[in-house]
C-alpha cells in the first residue's frame, strides 16, 4: 500500500519536521534521498490524503482555551446526518461525529467539542447552538473537562513515532 | 507570548508549504525574517504551547485505528485508574469528565484489531468495563484554535 521509502520519510517526519532553513534538505540527507525527491513524495503523499496537513497542533490549555466541552446529543436516526451538518456549519464547532449509543448508560449518538475560553462563553454557544439548528427537543448533555491527564500524538510505527493528534479519533 | 507567535501559530495551524525553503516562504507572509520564525517556533515548541509541529497523518489511510472509549472510575480510585490507562502507548488522549462516565481517552494503534486487544487488556487491569464509541461517520474536523 505504501512504498518502503515513503514509510521511511514518514517515519523520519512523524515526531516533527527539521527547524532549519531547508527543513526538507535534511531529510533527504537522512535518507540519502535528494531534496526535489523528498518535496514530491510528500507532496503526494498529501494529495493521496494519507497526509491531511503538515503544521503545529497547539496545546489548547496553554493558549487560554481552559473550558473543552463535549457535547453530546441524542438524536434520532433519521435526523443525526442532517443535524450533525447543521452543527458543523458554526464556527465555533471543532469536531463533530456519529458514535454508537451504549443503552441506558449512554443513550448519545451525535458527538461535538466546543474549545472555549471560558465555560460561561461556552454555555452560550452552546443555547446559540440549539436555537440555530431547532435541538431543543432532543435530550443531551454537556461533559465538561476539569483536567487532561494526556494529550500527544499517538504512534504510528511502535518504533518511536506520532502519527496522529486529533481531540476525537 | 506576543502578536507575532500568535500569528505564527494561527497561519501554521492553516498548513505549511512542501518548497524548498518552506520557512523563507511563510517568514514573508508574516513580515518577519526567517531567522526569527526559526528561533520564536522553536521557543513555542519548547515550552510547550505547541505540543508538536510536523504531519498530521489520516489514521486510517495509514492502516490504523482509532476510537474514542470511556470508563467510569470510582472517585477514590480514579488516580490510579488514569495512572494504569495512561500507561498504555496507544492511548493519544485522557481526560477527566464531569458525568457517571467520568473517563474519556482515545485510542490510536497501527491496526484495527489491536483497538480491541488494547480495550480488553484496559479492562483486565482496570477491572472496569470500557464503552467502546468508534465514529461512525465524521461529519466535521477542524483543528484551528484562533491564537
Amino acid at each position: 500500500m505504501i512504498d518502503p521509502i515513503d514509510l521511511q520519510l514518514i517515519i523520519a517526519i512523524q515526531s516533527g519536521l527539521p527547524i532549519v532553513a531547508r527543513p526538507y534538505a535534511l531529510i533527504a540527507e537522512q535518507l540519502a534521498l535528494t531534496e526535489n525527491e523528498v518535496i514530491a513524495r510528500l507532496k503526494q503523499l498529501k494529495q493521496q490524503g494519507f497526509i491531511k496537513r503538515l503544521g503545529v497542533i497547539v496545546k489548547h490549555r496553554r493558549l487560554g482555551y481552559q473550558a473543552n466541552a463535549m457535547v453530546v446529543f441524542d438524536m434520532p436516526d433519521a435526523l443525526v446526518d442532517v443535524k450533525g451538518r447543521q452543527i458543523s456549519q458554526h464556527d465555533f464547532i471543532n469536531l463533530c461525529y456519529l458514535r454508537p449509543r451504549q443503552g441506558e448508560q449512554w443513550p448519545y449518538n451525535l458527538f461535538c467539542m466546543i474549545h472555549g475560553k471560558s465555560r460561561a462563553r461556552v454555555m452560550q454557544q452552546l443555547t446559540q447552538l440549539i436555537h440555530s439548528c431547532a435541538l431543543q427537543d432532543y435530550p443531551y448533555d454537556i461533559l465538561f473537562s476539569p483536567r487532561c491527564f494526556k494529550q500527544r500524538g499517538a504512534l504510528y510505527k511502535s518504533t518511536q513515532p506520532s502519527f496522529i493528534n486529533k481531540a476525537h479519533g | 507570548m506576543d502578536d507575532i507567535d500568535r500569528n505564527i501559530i494561527n497561519t501554521l495551524q492553516a498548513g505549511f508549504p512542501i518548497c524548498p525553503s518552506p520557512y523563507q516562504q511563510v517568514a514573508e507572509t508574516l513580515n518577519i525574517s526567517e531567522q526569527e520564525l526559526l528561533v520564536r517556533l522553536q521557543t513555542l515548541l519548547e515550552t510547550g504551547v505547541l505540543s508538536r509541529f510536523g504531519p498530521l497523518f489520516h489514521a486510517e489511510h495509514m492502516g490504523g485505528a482509532l476510537t474514542l472509549a470511556a470508563v467510569q472510575a470510582p472517585e477514590q480510585d480514579f488516580d490510579k485508574m488514569a495512572a494504569i490507562i495512561n500507561a498504555f502507548p496507544e492511548v493519544a488522549h485522557n481526560y477527566a469528565r464531569k458525568h457517571k462516565l467520568n473517563m474519556w481517552f482515545v485510542l490510536a494503534t497501527e491496526t484495527p484489531a489491536q483497538i480491541e486487544q488494547t480495550l480488553h487488556k484496559i479492562e483486565q487491569q482496570t477491572g472496569l468495563h470500557v464503552y467502546n464509541m468508534p465514529k461512525i461517520h465524521e461529519y466535521f474536523v477542524g483543528l484551528k484554535l484562533e491564537a
